[in-house]
């Protein structure tokens, strides 16, 4: 048996009185895709958040490349391999879309504290910079504003600055959001060859792509992970249908 | 990006002829004044480091200011009396080299803004400006009580300090020192701009989450970025020593880091030019109007007012537009 590339155990985390993770315990295998979803609240984001380091469980452990992390910091963890793409954009607004870009493919190559050259004549950064832009699509925008993208755009943004990071795996929260229906299928596509890169961990309100990709899908409700199996065994379970995806039959 | 290069360079040409007419007409005070605009100039130049590329709003600048001014000081009026600094457990003596003065203020000046920066970069917003200026104000209370270099009095100095193959005595020669290591600094500042370190430095400003993510510790570009900064700032304050001939705690007030910040906003917070621009519109306002009323700082608040309300690019930002992120 391989071993996982990231492994949450026992995971919980309390916003006073809220339980916003209880008890969360996942795993995610290299090449696969493991959905995470939930409805709206159910502490999907907060999960992500402290597998990446942002937020500190108040108990359990995250393992990642069967090393303990639970107490590194976001930049340690970040420089083992984990490629995060945020649910509310965090791009550098002032920026063009290809800086962004830069600006991953330099942190991940550990360039940051150079003085002199111009960091967008170097072609050891924009190699990868322009490589990660042309696969998801923003080839076209690479000299925009990043703050004149529209919101899909700065979705597809988002996973290329990741990409730029050549991870070891994915963290993906709501990368579909605002991309439209010809955008979400050409994300789809695309996820669909990055798990043979890297494994991801997606979040995804949008059933049909999580249906399409997801190895296993993994239901957090209220904090809770109610049910993991492949897309049949959530989709065949009651537990699930009563507290999730009949709304969605429902609308 | 044409247009501000445009005003970038119509202010080196006026930056360079008008103390060329004074100095043709022999009007000696307009060259000081010329001098006083390219250091304190500099000094803006420091400051826009950490503001305007590292977001940092630091009122303690006058910290290293005060610092590279005192550096200057202390080791010119020991040269002055022909005593050591100190002889145990090794001698140091005076100098009145400038090169000297200035590498040991821009050393000094660094390892303070290291030091300062390394306790107030720990906080952020209403509180690293608080902090910052609390060291300022440490410093200058400290310096009122340094009987040793004139405490409150200040300290002067007869002679101004030398540079080989250059008569500092005669104003223009000084000033083209001055011009000299402003636009060396200029050139570095620009650099550093579009460096790698720039970008990250930048993109920290901008959201400090995305660079962690991307393996970056903004803390780290941070310290890096007050560090730099200060180091100008206090070649800035030795040169203005050397200009008045007088170091005091003045320059240690939190009044100088308010005007410091004041020729960076006026100018154009993150212009490499905003600070030349910026003290030379001071000067030119406190020259003009500070002869017609005692009163010429109300127009100065009113017209930085008018800037922080509707020109966030400053001056430059006014007459140029929106800056273009740089390719
Ligand atoms: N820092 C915080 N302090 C207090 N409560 C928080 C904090 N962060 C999140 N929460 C709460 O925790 C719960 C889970 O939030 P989270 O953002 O993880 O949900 P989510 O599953 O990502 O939802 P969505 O699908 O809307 O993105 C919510 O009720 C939220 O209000
Ligand atoms: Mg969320």
């Amino acid at each position: 048996m391989t071993e996982p590339v990231l492994r949450v155990q026992n995971i919980c985390k309390s916003f006073g009185a809220l339980k916003a993770s209880d008890d969360v315990s996942l795993d995610l295998y290299p090449g696969e895709i493991h959905a995470l979803i939930g409805p709206n609240g159910a502490g999907k984001s907060t999960l992500i958040k402290q597998i990446c380091g942002g937020l500190m469980p108040d108990s359990g452990r995250i393992e990642v490349l069967g090393r303990d992390v639970t107490t590194l910091d976001t930049v340690a963890r970040a420089r083992m391999g984990l490629g995060r793409t945020f649910q509310i954009s965090s791009l550098a607004m002032e920026f063009t879309v290809l800086q962004n870009a830069v600006l991953g493919a330099l942190g991940a190559r550990g360039k940051a504290f150079r003085f002199f050259g111009n960091v967008m004549k170097d072609e050891t950064l924009l190699a990868p910079a322009r490589r990660a832009l042309e696969r998801v699509g923003l080839e076209e925008d690479a000299s925009r504003r990043t703050a004149d993208l529209s919101h899909g755009q700065r979705r597809q943004l988002e996973v290329a600055v990741a990409l730029t990071l050549e991870p070891r795996l994915f963290l993906l929260d709501e990368p579909m959001a605002g991309l439209g229906g010809g955008g979400s299928k050409a994300l789809t596509a695309f996820l669909d060859e990055l798990r043979h890169e890297a494994p991801i961990l997606l979040v995804e309100h949008d059933m049909d792509a999580v249906f399409a990709l997801a190895d296993r899908i993994s239901v957090l409700v209220y904090g809770k992970v109610i049910a993991t199996g492949t897309a049949e065994d959530i989709r065949a379970n009651a537990e699930v249908r009563r507290a999730y995806l009949g709304e969605e039959d429902a609308a | 990006m044409g247009r501000e290069r445009m005003f970038n360079a119509a202010m080196v040409l006026a930056l360079v002829l008008v103390p060329l007419w004074a100095w043709m007409t022999a009007e000696p005070f307009i060259i000081t004044l010329a001098t006083k605009v390219a250091i304190l100039a500099l000094a803006g130049v420091g400051l826009n480091i950490a503001l305007g590329l590292g977001g940092l709003i630091s009122l303690g600048h006058a910290a290293f200011f005060g610092i590279g001014g005192y550096a200057m000081g202390i080791l010119a009026s020991h040269a002055q009396t022909a005593t050591p600094l100190m002889e145990w457990p090794f001698l140091i003596e005076g100098t009145n080299q400038m090169p000297v003065i200035w590498l040991v203020a821009v050393v000094a000046s660094a390892l303070a803004a290291l030091i300062i920066g390394a306790l107030s970069l720990r906080t952020s917003g209403v509180y690293f400006i608080m902090i910052t200026l609390a060291f300022g104000q440490m410093l200058f209370y400290f310096a009122i009580s340094w009987s040793a270099y004139g405490g409150e009095d200040g300290l002067s100095i007869w002679v101004r300090n030398e540079f080989p193959g250059v008569n500092t005595l005669d104003p223009i020669q000084f000033l083209a020192i001055c011009y000299v290591i402003l636009g060396a600094v200029l050139v570095f500042a620009a650099r550093l701009a579009r460096s790698p370190f720039g970008l990250a430095l930048s993109a920290a400003r901008q959201t400090s989450e995305r660079v962690e993510t991307v393996g970056l510790t903004p803390f780290r570009l941070r310290l890096t970025a007050f560090v730099i900064s200060g180091a100008i700032t206090g070649l800035a304050g030795a040169l203005f020593a050397d200009l008045n001939r007088f170091i005091s705690p003045t320059m240690l007030s939190w009044h100088t880091s308010g005007e410091i910040m004041v020729f960076v906003i006026l100018g154009g917070v993150g212009r490499l030019y905003g600070p030349v621009v910026g003290a030379a519109l001071y000067i030119l306002l406190e020259h003009l109007l500070g002869g017609v009323s005692d009163y010429w700082q109300v127009f100065l608040g009113v017209l930085l007012l008018l800037i922080v309300l509707f020109a966030r690019g400053g001056l430059i930002g006014a007459i140029t537009g929106r800056e273009v992120a740089h390719d």
